[in-house]
């Protein structure tokens, strides 16, 4: 791995405006993904990993919008890129998938066709070469008969095989870094082990790094070396991913850690209520005074009710946490 | 296949015109122009004029397949006039918004205010009778229902999510609209293309029957209504057949453009298969 990470993003914030007022949706979020690299954000819903990805491609869209910070992209800093510029390195260099493949993908045209675009856009092929790399790609996702499906239209296949076609649409160019949201949500459990085995073996294959945006502790440890959890638009432990599950140090990760149901946890430890953290993220509008998962945190003392805490450096990472472990 | 009646039927009843309309050189018995013969005036329909003859005596059978001609070409290039500025308008408006979506709003509440019948009696009274001049006040007045339906459709379509994908793959905004927005509001597109078709031929027949169409002694429907006025009671063939003509021509665009989108949804294409 070069010295140089492929994206750095340092202190990103992103603005909510409501009714006239600007609110950090996403404030002081910094991290950095290496070539190559499965970076794993995880969190509640609502706590900005989605607006993230949006703002790491310059898609966000009224009432949001980038609010500062730098992202850094293979050395070149993109954050005020002209929309043209922006356009040209979406799905060429930094491509996206979505939770929801029954939705994502055009229904009126045939898959092989929405691959083949890719090509025409990005490289500038001609159509009946881009086809034919289109059934490559097909192949490449592991979808049999890939020279008959490329003219299935997307309603004609699976949500396992639409999720696939929507890889291959991803990975078409070769991109440097592949946003993944949520990629499995929406799909059956043992479809979602082997959509992310082609994620890793793909990403692997091709050198892509990836972003993988979840909800899923267990996906998120099994996919990532390193995992930056957020709560409430900042990134509040940022670890290696075997440590956050053996030795969770803010107080909200345990929290999500023991709220986890473990196999065969009740023959060891007897039935028991699994472990809840109380409350709700709070909205945009009223992030609370010093830290801000103060009000939901039982090790929670005055000060953190004033001050909000800095970043305590952790071997391999770090926590934003008065009271960190 | 499933039977489809009103594409079964509508193509027909269309086809025939289309048919009726290339082949009326062949098909017709006498020049519709210039074959009058006084003495054959007022014929009732028979064995020699199948749809009988005219005040001038000329026979309505070979003028009705004539008349075809004027009333397809005026239904289908001033709908695509129509079409192509409804879409471009909507879509454009709906994709992009802000303030070039008020000014199409404007445009199109302003064109929905004023009859477009008026409106192409005005746009006629400029220009001089003819059909390029019909073409044209035809092809401007009738916009503003496909420019609604493509708005509304983008719309709706903006938040899909392989609008959200192809933005975020890279597409420009024209591709996105071209690729992404205008296939997937096709059908309802169609439906209503082909049933402004019959409203133009409609529109035409009103406009020649008030004498700012196609100009006499030309054979259009609607002229030929016009010049039977005042035989009515006493020939009722002269303007029973150019309305008949008339009637089958929008009843056959009407079940085809139903059948239509029937087909042009895929979904409901494999759920036949």
């Amino acid at each position: 791995m070069s010295s140089a990470p492929l994206l750095e993003v340092e202190n990103l914030r992103i603005d909510l405006a409501v009714g006239g007022n600007r609110f950090a949706a996403v404030e002081n979020v910094s991290f950095s993904i290496g070539r190559g690299e499965t970076y794993g954000l995880v969190g509640e819903s609502g706590c900005g990993k989605s607006i993230t990805a949006l703002g790491l491609i310059g898609l966000l869209r009224p009432p949001l919008s980038f609010g500062g910070g730098t992202i850094r992209f293979d050395g070149r800093e993109i954050q005020n890129l002209p929309p043209a510029a922006m356009r040209a390195m979406r799905g060429k260099r930094i491509a996206m998938i979505f939770q929801e493949p029954m939705t994502a993908l055009n229904p009126v045209s045939p898959v092989g066709r929405q691959i083949a675009e890719m090509f025409v856009l990005h490289e500038g092929v001609s159509w009946r070469e881009a086809e034919r790399r289109a059934v490559e790609a097909l192949a490449s996702v592991r979808v049999p008969a890939p020279e008959r499906r490329v003219k299935d239209y997307p309603h004609q296949l699976s949500g396992g095989m639409r999720q696939r076609v929507m890889i291959a649409i991803a990975l078409a160019c070769n991109p440097d870094l592949l946003l993944a949201d949520e990629p499995t949500t929406a799909l059956d459990v043992t479809v979602q082990a082997e959509i992310l085995d082609l994620i890793r073996d793909l990403s692997a294959a091709k050198g892509t790094a990836v972003l993988m945006i979840s909800h899923d502790l267990g996906l998120i440890a099994n996919m990532c070396r390193r995992v930056g959890v957020m709560y409430a638009g900042r990134i509040v432990e940022e670890r290696v991913a075997e440590e956050v599950f053996r030795a969770p140090s803010h107080p909200y990760t345990s929290g999500l850690v023991a709220s986890l149901p473990l196999l065969g946890a009740r023959s060891r430890q007897g039935r028991h209520r699994l472990k809840e953290i109380s409350g709700v993220v709070p909205p945009v509008t009223a992030f609370p005074e010093g830290c801000r998962f103060n009000p939901r945190c039982q090790r929670a003392t005055d000060i953190c009710r004033v001050n909000d805490p800095a970043i305590t450096p952790l071997r391999n990472g770090g926590v934003r946490c008065h009271h960190h472990e | 296949m499933r039977f489809r009646a009103n594409l079964v039927i509508g193509g027909a009843l269309f086809a025939t015109v289309v048919i009726a309309g290339l082949l009326a050189p062949w098909l017709a018995h006498t020049d519709p122009v210039l074959d009058a013969d006084l003495m054959y005036a007022e014929e009732p329909p028979g064995s020699a004029y199948w749809f009988g003859t005219d005040a001038q005596g000329r026979d309505i059978y070979s003028r009705v397949l004539y008349g075809a001609r004027i009333s397809l070409t005026v239904g289908i290039v001033s709908q695509l006039i129509n079409t192509v500025i409804g879409v471009c308008l909507g879509l454009s408006a709906g994709y992009w918004g802000g303030w070039w979506d008020d000014v199409v709003n404007g445009l199109t509440n302003l064109m929905l205010a004023i009859p477009s019948l008026v409106f192409a009696l005005a746009i006629m009274a400029i220009l001089s009778p003819g059909l390029t001049s019909l073409l044209i006040a035809l092809g401007l007045t009738n916009w503003s229902f496909t420019c609604r339906l493509a708005r509304a459709a983008t719309l709706s379509l903006k938040s899909q999510g392989y609008v959200q994908a192809a933005k975020v793959l890279g597409y420009g905004d024209l591709r996105i609209m071209a690729t992404q927005l205008l296939p997937n509001m096709l059908g309802p597109i169609i439906v209503i293309g082909t049933l402004g078709m019959g409203s133009a031929i409609l529109a035409e027949a009103a406009l020649s029957f008030l004498g700012l169409g196609i100009r006499p002694p030309f054979p259009s429907w609607g002229s030929m209504l016009s010049d039977a006025r005042d035989q009515i009671t006493t020939a009722p063939w002269i303007s029973i057949f150019p309305g008949l003509a008339i009637f089958a021509t929008v009843l056959g665009l009407n079940l085809l453009g139903d059948g239509l989108r029937d087909i042009l949804d895929p979904q409901a294409r494999s759920r036949r298969a």
